[in-house]
């Protein structure tokens, strides 16, 4: 085996008689894994710390007295070492183990929801002795108990394998549970009153190797074999999750997370494990609805789109395309977006359309930066975060992040107005006045002469600066705070692009498929395949028919235009932005004043109820696709389960309207579609239908692509086959078989592999650092020489500088909680539970000065409006700063945001 | 009963100033609590994971391992009695039944004057004294039933009270200057000091727990009787059993005052 394998750092061991190359301090149970020779465990997880509690894996290991027992999982692998795992010794050793692991196992698989798919019982079967000795009263607990509103725990069930507390230990960092006690009364506890209330707690069920965790909204909801089951990508935010999606009958039952190397790591948030739900909502819009006489009535889908036609062709006849527009598209998988994108640009002829709701960047900057992937923000010399609370909006990207900075000693830097999940894993945290982060930037960049900037003592500048003496940092980009206009961000992005040698940026935008929608050229002034509107309009223009002549409007000015009346035709493509737009008192006027609303959506909310035709759409797991996450990384989605009523995918809404509105956007499937983007988007040249079927692509690929094979690390199958060692018959194809039961079969769906491999003309594509300064080239992926020039961005203009802060008042601070008021998690019954309610937080020290330092009620008032709010002292706001949460129920941040200003000032007063 | 009072934090700090991670000085900080209050409040545990930025769970975690801390109140006295192998040649049991009749309590539980938690206990490594107990964890033996009931007495009367600290005293010499982790000069250093003065404790909770039996106490027992295979003579306590049901002690609150 050593000489099939080039690595220097190689050393080879003898794994029942074979040979085995192994990496120098890898554990044997690793080792012989990936060379076809899977080792019984239990507490083994690959992505954590080996902790050798349960003794399954044991085997013999020849050492100086010859062969000994040892365990697998905590023994490194040494050059020449020879290991047994098939011997009469090894038998017995695992007879005894799963002997004394069931001597207080209650054994009551037939009502265990692991039950079938349970690695205590496979192991049993397959390793156990059959019969057990002890003939003793076992151990008896009340059961289950709860760990938290999503987990309970059957003690009596318990192996001790210390997965679930590891995990939150050292992957979640939120250590909340623990053994309690000694002995054979150790039992997995939390703190009373302190319940294990951590954003991850439901990848402790799916690693768990038995039925002691167990998911509530899960709990006797189905059996393991009556589940089918597809691979896809979570969406509920961008950070795409891989998960097997699994259902009994028409209903979604769970999702498991699925290990992808450069992504989640199998892990997955609560929030996205649990969201299956809303997709069962009863509430679901099943049917088209159409205003008549002032109330939404159903109709059928050839009345609907009628009228949704002729009001839109009616709007445009009377006030020209540039009162049309089309609002939001970043829950749509890619393929429906690009339709979306041609029948609103190529059909409807207006560049009015932006899928961000004034809560992301511009995005001209977004597509423009450099870019990195989220393993290259883990290996920088140096992360700069200038980022909302990814804790709160991007938790896997949370996790990945934090494991960098606490594991792998990345040194991170983090500018923000307000502390955040991530602050006590940066070295250095660089609090700045809410509005002022340009000029923090130029200060990181330049160096400052005075003592402070935007707040910020000039000795933290200093070390800030130290930190980012190496080439090469990565910036996580989005938005710190929605009272700060993301131009603003932008301005700082640039800064640092134009300052830091190297630089490049990981945007950290929310909604699930935003870049991908950003990509599909569902913004203003931009076409599909990041393309800017100038540079690409011959291009599409042959392709579509037409392109629009000029730059339309952002989300911010077409909610602007709306309330002066100058948009008379308005498209919501899964966009709530009375809810999810900063300023709601904007999109409120804006969409009482929209001539004709036409909404898209899975659910009545506040905006859509306004509309004069609703169209149902399908939504997550009802539909296949590609979906595009924030490194840029393309992965597909399964279909499992059949929309409600008449919903239909949002990319045959947008064919079915072309037709109505007497065009005609050219495709039949999502095949053709796919064609259609590979072949006219310079981004996405060369990322063919096979190519994301492909095995060696199963994580996705970035675009541009570079044409790369990725490398795994993967210890399954392939790796094995791929080396020619061993047998492949017992390796399980995830990295830790235990956690993934069952999902080796999953059927790949969402795209078949019905293409050809991609053409050899693969793009030249790539990043390419260009000339120093701000005039940086992203890339110039080019499929034929007639396909425009991917966009370059760099800021021109300044941003505002906010006004000074007069004494009485305070700066808000708003963002994001996981929990919200989101139409998605309020109808996922599991999730809407655990949305808290809005609380003010201030510095105690600004409390005080209200004589509030306990907190209590307080009076926000602003130019706005004026409400009761509960405030609560916390040293992590700055300041002169005040923290409202936004979209999180009355009293939210959305109420006083000033979306055209560069800040929102408060007055907080006693009541 | 509470979080440590601006004495004791003091005293945490210092400890911790004496390690590399701040974590290791977790037993240390909680012998200090329980010094202070005689058991380990829920307070006193989220207070000292505050200290060492832990969370209330992982000292738990902790507290519940070690036998030598305790989650319920416990009397001013606690009377451990040895029943390991040497003291129960000796007669420990014999000595355990006596006060249990004596005390009015079964092992594990407190009397309702405050006054004396009995417990049973492995090996104090005292055998050579068979049989033998401790109070406040400091030793007697041989102890013959005549010996215990005058031991009580003294006790009661506060007699012994150079001999026998108030219960949580884990020694009564107080480190007042240490040695900092990070310090680098003054190495030995160590000045070590009485401390009478500040020989502080709370007044044991009054009315302190109505024979509230902890469960790890309960799982000894179980686990003496067990071993030796006679536990005939010796009642054993309810829940002590291995088929009884071990209920929920998960939200047990510690009541005593
Ligand atoms: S609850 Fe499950 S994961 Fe946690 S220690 Fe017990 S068996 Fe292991
Ligand atoms: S982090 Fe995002 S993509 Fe991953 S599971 Fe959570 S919501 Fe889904
Ligand atoms: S001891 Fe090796 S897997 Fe548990
Ligand atoms: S057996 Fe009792 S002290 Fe050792």
């Amino acid at each position: 085996m050593a000489d099939t394998t080039s690595q220097t750092d190689t050393v080879t061991i003898t794994v029942d008689g074979e040979p085995m190359a192994a990496r120098p301090g890898e554990m044997v149970i690793a080792a012989a894994e990936r060379g076809g020779v899977y080792i019984p465990r239990f507490c083994y997880h690959p992505r954590m710390r080996p902790v050798g509690m349960c003794r399954m894996c044991l085997v013999e290991v020849k050492g100086p007295r010859g062969f000994a027992l040892q365990p697998a999982c905590f023994i490194p692998v040494a050059d020449g070492q020879e290991v047994v795992t098939r011997s009469a010794k090894v038998k017995k050793a695992q007879d005894g183990v799963l002997e004394f692991l069931l001597v207080n196992h209650p054994l009551d698989c037939p009502v265990c929801d692991k039950g079938g798919e349970c690695p205590l019982q496979d192991q049993t079967l397959a390793y156990g002795p059959g019969e057990t000795r002890f003939v003793e009263e076992k151990r008896h607990w009340a059961k289950p108990i709860s760990l938290s509103a999503l987990v309970y725990l059957d003690r009596e069930r318990c192996i001790q394998c210390d997965r679930c507390t590891r995990f939150a230990d050292e992957v979640a960092g939120d250590p909340l549970i623990e053994f309690k006690g000694r002995g054979d009364h150790i039992e997995i506890a939390t703190f009373p009153d302190q319940p294990f209330a951590s954003y991850f707690s439901g990848n402790t069920v799916q690693i768990c190797p038995v039925g002691a965790l167990l998911s509530r909204p899960y709990r006797f909801k189905a059996r393991p074999w009556d589940v089918e089951q597809v691979e896809s990508t979570c969406t509920m935010c961008a950070v795409g999750c891989r998960v097997a999606v699994q259902s009994s009958g028409s209903e979604l039952t769970r999702y498991i997370g699925l290990d992808s190397d450069p992504v989640n790591h199998g892990w997955l948030c609560d929030k996205g494990r649990y969201s299956y739900e809303y997709v069962n909502s009863e509430e679901r819009l099943s049917h088209p609805l159409v205003r008549k006489a002032g109330e939404l009535v159903e109709a059928s889908w050839g009345e609907a789109l009628e009228a949704a036609a002729r009001g839109l062709q009616g709007a445009r006849a009377v006030h020209g395309a540039a009162s049309l527009a089309v609002l939001g598209g970043a829950r749509l998988p890619n393929e429906d977006a690009y339709a979306w994108a041609k029948l609103a640009k190529g059909v409807l002829g207006t560049d009015n359309v932006d899928a961000q709701l004034g809560d992301g960047l511009p995005a001209e900057a977004v597509l423009g930066l450099p870019r990195a992937t989220i393993d290259d923000a883990c290996s920088a010399p140096a992360v700069v975060l200038l980022a909302p609370d990814l804790k709160e909006e991007l938790p896997v990207l949370y996790l990945r992040l934090r494991a960098a900075a606490v594991a792998g000693g990345v040194p991170f830097l983090e500018l923000t107005p307000r502390r955040t999940g991530m602050s006590k894993y940066c070295r250095t945290s660089l609090a700045y006045r809410p509005g002022e982060a340009p000029a923090l930037a130029r200060a990181l960049v330049d160096g400052i002469s005075g003592s402070e900037v935007a707040g910020v003592p000039a000795a933290s500048v200093a070390a800030a600066r130290e930190l980012l003496g190496a080439e090469g940092a990565v910036v996580v980009l989005g938005r710190p705070s929605l009272a700060e206009p993301g131009e603003s961000i932008a301005a700082a992005a640039a800064v640092l692009a134009g300052g830091l040698p190297g630089v490049r940026f990981l945007p950290a935008l929310r909604r699930g498929n935003v870049l991908g929608a950003l990509d599909m050229g569902l913004a203003p002034g931009l076409l599909p395949g990041r393309v800017a509107l100038a540079d690409g309009r011959a291009w599409f223009a042959g392709a579509w028919g037409a392109v629009p002549e000029a730059r339309g409007l952002d989300a911010a000015d077409i909610l602007g235009a709306a309330a002066q009346g100058r948009i008379q035709g308005l498209v919501l493509l899964g966009a709530d932005p009375v809810a999810d737009f900063p300023d709601h008192q904007l999109a409120r006027a804006a969409l009482s004043s929209a001539g004709f609303v036409v909404s898209v959506d899975t659910f009545l909310t506040e905006s859509s109820g306004q509309a004069d035709v609703v169209l149902p759409a399908a939504a997550f797991a009802e539909r296949a696709g590609t979906t595009t996450n924030l490194e840029g990384r393309i992965t597909r989605l399964g279909q499992k389960i059949v929309p409600p009523g008449v919903a239909r995918p949002d990319w045959m809404i947008a064919a079915e309207l072309a037709f109505h509105l007497g065009g005609d956007l050219g495709v039949e499937s999502l095949e053709d579609i796919w064609q259609e983007v590979e072949r006219l988007a310079p981004s996405h040249a060369g990322i063919t239908r096979s190519l994301l079927a492909d095995r060696d692509h199963r994580d996705g690929v970035v675009a541009p692509f570079d044409g790369r094979v990725p490398t795994t690390s993967r210890p399954p199958a392939e790796a094995a086959t791929a080396t020619g060692v061993g047998s492949t018959t017992a390796v399980p194809g995830a990295v830790d078989p235990m956690s993934t039961p069952g999902v080796d079969a999953v059927e790949t769906h969402g795209l078949p592999a019905t293409e050809v491999a991609p053409a050899e003309t693969a793009p030249s594509g790539g990043i390419d650092p260009g000339p120093e300064g701000e005039e940086r080239q992203v890339g110039a992926a080019v499929a034929t020489s007639a396909a425009p020039p991917m966009l370059a961005w760099s800021s021109e203009h300044g941003p505002q500088s906010p006004p000074p802060l007069d004494g009485y008042a305070l700066r808000l601070v708003s963002g994001r909680s996981l929990y919200d008021q989101g139409t998605l998690v309020q109808h996922a019954p599991s999730l809407a539970a655990l949305a808290a309610p809005p609380r003010l937080r201030a510095n105690p020290y600004d409390l005080e000065r209200l004589g509030m330092g306990q907190g209590g009620q307080v009076r926000v008032r602003s130019n706005r409006a004026t409400f009761l709010a509960d405030a609560v002292p916390d040293a992590g706001v700055p300041r002169g700063s005040v923290w409202l949460p936004f979209n999180a129920g009355e009293g939210s941040a959305g109420e006083v945001v000033d979306a055209a200003a560069p800040v929102t000032d408060l007055r907080v007063e006693t009541p | 009963m509470a979080r440590l009072t601006t004495d004791n934090v003091q005293r945490a700090r210092e400890l911790i100033a004496l390690y590399p991670v701040p974590r290791s000085a977790l037993i240390p900080i909680l012998h200090v609590a329980q010094e202070q209050d005689g058991w380990l409040t829920p307070d006193a545990i989220v207070h000292v994971a505050e200290l060492l930025d832990l969370t209330a769970a992982e000292v738990l975690g902790t507290v519940s391992f070690y036998d030598m801390f305790f989650t319920h109140p416990v009397g001013r006295h606690l009377v451990s009695v040895c029943t390991n192998i040497a003291c129960l040649l000796n007669g420990g049991y014999e000595l355990l039944d006596h006060a249990e009749q004596k005390l009015g309590v079964k092992a594990g539980a407190t009397t309702e004057d405050g006054e004396f938690t009995l417990e049973e206990v492995e090996c104090l490594a005292l055998c050579g004294a068979a049989p033998c107990l401790t109070v406040n964890w400091r030793f007697f033996g041989p102890v013959t039933p005549e010996s215990f009931d005058k031991l009580v007495g003294y006790l009661r009367d506060g007699e012994l009270a150079d001999q026998v600290p108030p219960h949580g005293t884990l020694c009564r010499v107080r480190r007042s200057v240490g040695l900092p982790a990070s310090s680098s000069s003054g190495a030995g250093r160590v000045a070590p000091r009485k401390d009478e003065a500040a020989a502080p404790r709370a007044a044991p909770p009054a009315g302190a727990d109505k024979g509230g039996r902890g469960e790890k106490e309960a799982a000894g027992a179980g686990a003496v009787t067990a071993a030796t295979g006679e536990g005939a003579q010796v009642e054993r306590p309810p829940g002590a059993d291995t088929a009884a049901t071990v209920d929920d002690s998960r939200h047990q609150k510690g009541g005593g005052a």
